[in-house]
């Protein structure tokens, strides 16, 4: 008979690696408002915090479960650790972070990558930032990379407790109310006026605690016709129980500013990744989103923009790879709120081991949007008979000369390609491996070199399974 | 010694879920260097025997034999048959969005001889057999046949059969729908693997202006999955004088 060639499943060793728990501080598990307290105190809040955290769990506690979208059933929060606190502070040198936790980053290359190609670096460890830093020429320029945390106590005080979960409010959803409530480390970024930074900034988060939750907040301000590149990485070791990622990230762009935001997550197929992430985007101003989703066990993930000044224009660039076990619920959200703005959004998925990938899209035009532009396009592309792609597109458009329009396509790996290139002496994996990459190849091409890399390798990974 | 030797091979394809045969017992011998023409009727199953002899998992070979350079390859998947020395060139070659061109063939060449290949040498040859086909170098970057003309597509075939140079080819109406100046180009093309090579071919047309400038040993003419004539290049002209009707009516 013919040779048979099985596609395996993910060996993820190079993220797989765990360190032991020791030495840090362990919130018990669970929420209460004295647990919610103790945080607080622990990280030194400021008075208006830690009301703001209390408000937001009484929120989160009359707050339903989304009725839609993947079952979550599998996650207890009254297990879940809120607040694991790495054996270290902050440092500004990798020399000094502890060799357990600078390990971990070394094997995830984020040291050797600040020195090739970042202007600056966060890198977090369970709840807590371990290592920031960023290079002097862009201090200079007066660019802020730091941690939230000391943030809310400087000089940038009033601009934190302006923007603070004012774009994604606590009763968004029950989740946001949990990211209020609990939230801890993550960015603050403010890039002053017309300050250009050529190279990005990156934050790393890195979840290694058994059953716990990791909450970053990331807040960015970019003024009035500044120019930024944020990358954001995560990833996370495999444990038995689930693990919970409930992030937030808020973005602020400016007249004529552009923010370009880039993701590659990978979490462990333990996670549960309930993660909200929004833009506005003022007159002129451009926000870019590029989102690669390749790990969690459970996401929902549909990044908004609310293009408020005339002529801001987004851009969503996104692929989702879903595996046996996965259900990735992603997608993408604009809001149209001025005149000539214009949004494009293109997204990618890719199911396979019986994997489920659902692209759920909505696009809001109000009466002000004269002139709007919209165009959405998705291609999803299905690996075998036993998983899944669906497309839930939503259009809500309320001005009548907007130019609105949606693509969906969803197809199975062509068997006729695999022997078409099987036929030139590439073997069946290798066939397929191609051909999944450059379905990929228009998102990996939005990527920065070492994440285009990385994400080849990512979809090598999956398609090949073991190796090693 | 014979390169291919094909004995008694019946095939069949799935048809909704039946298997329905096509090929009932067909022979075929091809030596090293020569060059074969196979012709015949719309349907005949002249493809048929090009995916069965390159392993199309579609096309299930029931009984016979495909010996490849001596060895039984029957079992084989289409990879290991392209590592051994065989190539077909398709009639309606596959786009690939997102492939280039270039890293294609590179991976190819890569595969069939298990060896690297150094960037520039690959480089410097995937230009000059471009410029035998008389193609832009720009499509070297292009993804793999998306958005290229037929013409394009064919001679895209053609640079990948004289990058991998293989013991035998299996060229598909490589020559339908081009003009008569790709044709050209096409031949062109082919006659420079017989020469580099000693390259043996297995020509499927209905045409016979690709085969004007190349030499040919041996033609057969297929009907109704099995081939009931062989002879030499003078069959070409017969076919192209009276038709296949005769052959039909024989074959009833």
């Amino acid at each position: 008979m013919k040779e048979k060639t099985y596609v395996e499943d993910i060996n993820r060793s190079m993220y797989d690696f765990r360190n032991e728990d020791k030495d840090n501080f362990k919130i018990a598990a669970g929420l209460t408002p004295e647990l919610v307290s103790q945080i607080s105190k622990e990280k030194n809040d400021p008075a208006w915090m830690q009301n703001f955290r209390l408000q937001a769990l009484q929120i989160y506690n009359q707050m339903e479960v989304p009725p839609w979208g993947p079952s979550i059933d599998g996650l207890d929060i009254d297990n879940i650790v809120t607040y694991v606190r790495p054996n270290t502070h902050m440092k500004t040198k990798w020399s000094e972070v502890p060799e357990d936790i600078k390990d971990t980053f070394e094997k995830l290359g984020i040291p050797q990558a600040e020195r090739k190609s970042l202007a600056g670096v966060g890198a977090q460890y369970d709840s807590e930032l371990v290592y920031h830093n960023v290079r002097d020429e862009v201090s200079q320029m007066g660019v802020v990379y730091t941690d939230l945390e000391s943030a809310m106590h400087g000089e940038y005080a009033d601009m934190i407790q302006k923007h603070f979960m004012k774009l994604v409010k606590p009763n968004d959803h029950k989740f946001a109310a949990l990211h209020g409530a609990v939230w801890s480390g993550g960015s603050f970024v403010y890039v002053p006026k017309g300050v250009h930074l050529d190279i990005p900034l990156q934050s790393y988060f890195r979840l290694n605690a058994k059953g716990a939750g990791q909450f970053e907040h990331t807040l960015i301000i970019v003024d009035e016709g500044a120019d930024l590149h944020f990358i954001e990485g995560c990833s996370a070791p495999k444990y038995n129980v689930a693990n919970l990622h409930a992030g937030c990230v808020e973005l602020y762009v400016g007249k004529n500013a552009r923010l370009r935001y880039s993701t590659i997550e990978n979490w462990s197929k333990n996670m549960y990744n309930l993660n909200t992430k929004r833009a506005v985007v003022e007159e002129g101003g451009r926000i870019e989103w590029v989102s690669g989703s390749f790990g969690s066990h459970v996401s929902y993930l549909y990044p908004m923009s609310i293009l408020k000044g005339r002529g801001a224009r987004m851009e969503f660039t996104g692929i989702t790879f879903a595996g046996a076990g996965q259900n990735l619920d992603t997608g993408s959200k604009v809001v149209h709120a001025a005149p000539d703005t214009s949004s494009f959004i293109n997204t990618k998925s890719i199911s396979k081991g019986g994997g489920i990938s659902t692209f759920r899209n909505a696009v809001v035009v109000s009466e002000k949007a004269k002139n709007a532009k919209a165009a959405v396009s998705c291609e999803s592309l299905m690996l075998d008979d036993i998983s899944r792609s669906d497309t839930v597109p939503a259009m809500d458009i309320r001005c009548a000369d907007a130019d609105v329009g949606h693509e969906a396509r969803i197809g199975r790996i062509s068997d006729d390609a695999v022997f078409y290139l099987m036929n030139r002496g590439i073997s069946e994996e290798d066939a397929k491996a191609m051909i999944v990459s450059g379905f990929a190849d228009n998102v990996s091409k939005e990527l920065p070199l070492e994440y285009a890399v990385e994400m080849n390798n990512l979809i090598q990974l999956e398609m090949k399974g073991s190796i090693g | 010694m014979s390169l291919l030797n094909v004995n008694n091979l019946t095939v069949s394809i799935e048809d909704d879920e039946n298997l329905k045969e096509i090929l009932h017992g067909v022979n075929i011998e091809i030596k090293k260097g020569e060059t074969h023409v196979l012709m015949g009727p719309n349907g005949a199953g002249k493809s048929t025997l090009g995916y069965a002899l390159m392993g199309n998992p579609r096309y299930v070979a029931n009984s016979g034999e495909i010996i490849f350079d001596g060895k039984n390859i029957i079992d084989e998947s289409a990879d290991k048959r392209a590592k051994a020395g065989m190539f077909l060139s398709f009639q309606n070659p596959l786009e690939v969005p997102g492939l280039p061109l270039s890293s294609f063939i590179r991976n190819a060449v890569e595969s069939v001889s298990g060896k690297r290949v150094k960037m520039m040498q690959f480089k410097k040859d995937l230009a000059k057999n471009m410029e035998v086909l008389n193609m832009d170098s720009e499509y070297a970057n292009r993804a793999l046949n998306v958005g290229f003309s037929g013409g394009e597509k064919k001679k895209a075939e053609i640079l990948q059969l004289l990058m991998l140079s293989p013991k035998l080819a299996i060229l598909d109406e490589t020559d339908s729908g081009l003009d008569v100046d790709a044709v050209r180009t096409v031949s062109a093309g082919i006659k420079e693997y017989q020469k580099k090579k000693d390259g043996a071919l297995l020509i499927i047309t209905h045409s016979t202006r690709i085969l004007e400038s190349l030499k040919v040993d041996y033609t057969h003419i297929m009907v109704d999955g099995k081939i009931i004539k062989t002879g030499d290049a003078s069959l070409v002209d017969e076919i192209n004088e009276h038709g296949f009707e005769k052959y039909i009516q024989e074959s009833k």
